[in-house]
């Protein structure tokens, strides 16, 4: 099991260093000179020249990654053209709300799709099911960012349950956490659900058709544990293989969501880091998720142990 | 020499089978009917929308700012004092010609590549790799770089939402091919030395097309979702052309006192989806019957 921990990590490393050449290469694949981009559109040539020079752009490309890359290794991830404060600092004042944003999404989504998924499976071709599953279609087609306005419309406003943008630290007020998160993590977690229910579905369809449910249901077992013990936790390696891979799905989304509730989180980062080009903050942000799913999904392949005995690592 | 060869469906014919096989299953599967004729109203809505005699999208009207729904402007006014019905029935030119591109380029080139990956083994391992690099950086983030980093306009937009799609329509198509090369009558076609093109294109290749009608399906659209995303966060669609993003990200300033700016786009946005979806899912239970019913 180590050992094989050991050498998944070790495949990281070339996926990681050509997500990070990746990342080099999009401002020196843009059509537009990055010192140009960097010093705006009111700048005297003059001062073009001393950006270009300060930045090293006139280094071949390779000197200029490797120089990169050397301070990427040691942490650094440059420093804000807006702010001129380094990049890791700024993603470390933005961690928390994003972290916490999404583990309430992943939670919320996961304790209630899976079973919506199982009754849906277990019931199929009954008006449930179809309702599951037409409420999955709804779930992928209705925007982030639609839901999240429906959320705040009916949520705060006509129902004043909860307040209508902002976040606060789970350390500060836990009352107040609860109150805030509730509504981003809905509206983020709608996607999310739908793609669960619905591979959740799919799996317990099949697995409800192999011999040793009916034999389950044969010895008297009671429904629920037939459903839980024996099919779902067979059914739970493709779950949380969708589980992991759909994290991307959240990290799209957290963007949109923390900007309609007006979350302090690495999506706003990298918004206004957007709006201002303020390329090494949008390389930094792009390298934390990339680096975040790929270890994540060792995680998700790290837990089908759990599930299934038969797999040994 | 070629009196020996068993004459076989010429790819038309085949076509035409397929496409029987959607009209049949268009006829008994009504929810398909309906998110194609959805899908059909709101395409032709969005481009007749210029020969209505609406106002113009553009035209600003200070006085009328902010208007709620009346019978003037079914849909009210923004802040401009625009007609939002008009802006709204505009806007769907760009969510759909997006949509459109993104599906056919991101399957044309995932289709290259990987009809080539999954042939040739040593261009597989390099490129895969690679493909797989590109699968590790979340799509949205990768395309609101790009479009920040080459400037807002409709076509970065396309080419900054295709790109990340590209891998994974090469995973789709690298897997059917993989499936066949050990099929027999590949095998036999290889023995007869038959050039590896055309075993590529005459024989691999009609196997590959149902499931990647059904992924372009979804591909197209995630793209409409995305690009009102991009346009919503403002790297996407120029400011100045009304897009369903874009009218949204306009309106958030005043969701409170003029929710409907925000509301009628989103609800229009959510339809066009929701009619994709529901077509995607119809195709996919005719064209793929191993998959009906599934997922």
């Amino acid at each position: 099991m180590i050992a094989y921990i050991i050498r998944r990590l070790l495949a990281t490393i070339p996926i990681m260093a050509l997500v990070a050449v990746f990342v080099f290469m999009l401002l020196h694949l843009s059509p537009t000179d990055p010192a140009l981009i960097i010093a705006g559109d009111f700048a005297t040539p003059e001062q073009v020249d001393e950006i270009r020079r300060q930045l090293g752009l006139n280094a071949p490309l390779y000197q200029q990654f490797l120089h990169w890359a050397g301070n990427l290794m040691q942490g650094d991830l440059g420093k804000s053209i807006y702010s001129g404060l380094p990049v890791t600092t700024l993603i470390g004042q933005r961690v928390e709300p994003t972290l916490m944003l999404t583990l309430c999404t992943m939670l919320i989504a996961i304790v209630l799709a899976i079973p919506l998924g199982v009754i849906a499976a277990w019931k199929v071709g009954t008006w449930i099911d179809r309702t599951v599953m037409t409420l999955a279609v709804f779930g992928f087609s209705v925007p982030v960012f639609v839901i999240g306005y429906l959320l705040i419309l009916g949520g705060s406003r006509k129902l004043g349950w909860f307040p209508v943008q902002g976040y606060t630290s789970i350390l500060d007020d836990f009352g107040g956490f609860v109150s805030h998160i509730t509504l981003p993590a809905l509206a983020l977690g709608a996607v999310y659900m739908a793609l669960i229910a619905r591979m959740t579905r799919a799996t317990m369809l099949e697995v409800l058709n192999e011999d040793y449910v009916r034999t389950a249901y044969a010895k008297g077992l009671a429904t629920r544990k037939v459903l839980v013990k024996h099919a779902l936790k067979n059914a739970m390696v493709p779950i949380s293989t969708t589980i992991g891979l759909g994290v991307a799905l959240l990290i799209g989304g957290v963007v949109v969501t923390e900007t309609v509730f007006a979350i302090p989180g690495l999506g706003r980062l990298t918004v206004d880091a957007v709006l201002r080009t303020d390329y090494p903050v949008i390389q930094g942000v792009i390298l934390v998720f990339s680096l975040t799913y790929v270890l994540l999904n060792l995680l998700v392949d790290l837990s089908y142990v759990l599930f299934d005995p038969r797999i040994r690592y | 020499m070629n009196d020996t060869t068993i004459k076989d469906p010429s790819l038309g014919a085949r076509l035409r089978h397929r496409a029987g096989v959607v009209v049949d299953s268009l006829r008994r599967n009504p929810t398909m009917l309906f998110g194609l004729s959805v899908l059909l109203i709101m395409a032709f809505s969005s481009f007749i929308a210029p020969f209505l005699g609406l106002p113009s999208p553009m035209e600003q009207s200070p006085r009328d700012r902010l208007q709620p729904p009346s019978g003037d402007a079914f849909f009210g006014t923004d802040m401009y004092g625009r007609d939002l019905f008009s802006r709204v029935l505009h806007g769907g030119q760009v969510s759909l010609v997006v949509g459109l591109s993104v599906a056919a380029l991101a399957t044309a080139f995932g289709l290259a590549i990987g009809l080539v990956t999954g042939f040739m083994r040593r261009v597989d391992a390099v490129l895969m790799r690679f493909m797989d690099a590109l699968m590790s950086i979340p799509s949205i983030l990768l395309a609101i770089a790009l479009v920040a980093l080459w400037g807002s306009s409709v076509p970065n937009v396309i080419l900054a939402l295709t790109i990340p799609e590209i891998p994974r329509v090469v995973r789709l198509v690298r897997s059917v091919v993989l499936m066949l090369r050990d099929q027999l009558y590949v095998q036999a076609a290889i023995a007869a030395g038959t050039s590896t093109p055309r075993i590529l294109i005459r024989h691999i290749l009609p196997n590959t097309i149902p499931p990647l009608i059904v992924q372009a399906t979804y591909i197209c659209a995630q793209a409409v979702i995305f690009e009102a995303y991009l346009s919503f966060v403002g790297a996407g669609t120029p400011p100045e052309i009304p897009s369903w993003g874009n009218i949204m990200a306009e309106g958030r300033m005043f969701f409170f006192q003029t929710p409907s700016i925000i509301l009628y786009p989103g609800a229009f946005l959510a339809i066009t989806v929701f009619a994709i979806n529901t077509f995607g899912d119809g195709l996919r239970d005719s064209l793929d019957p191993r998959m009906q019913r599934s997922v």
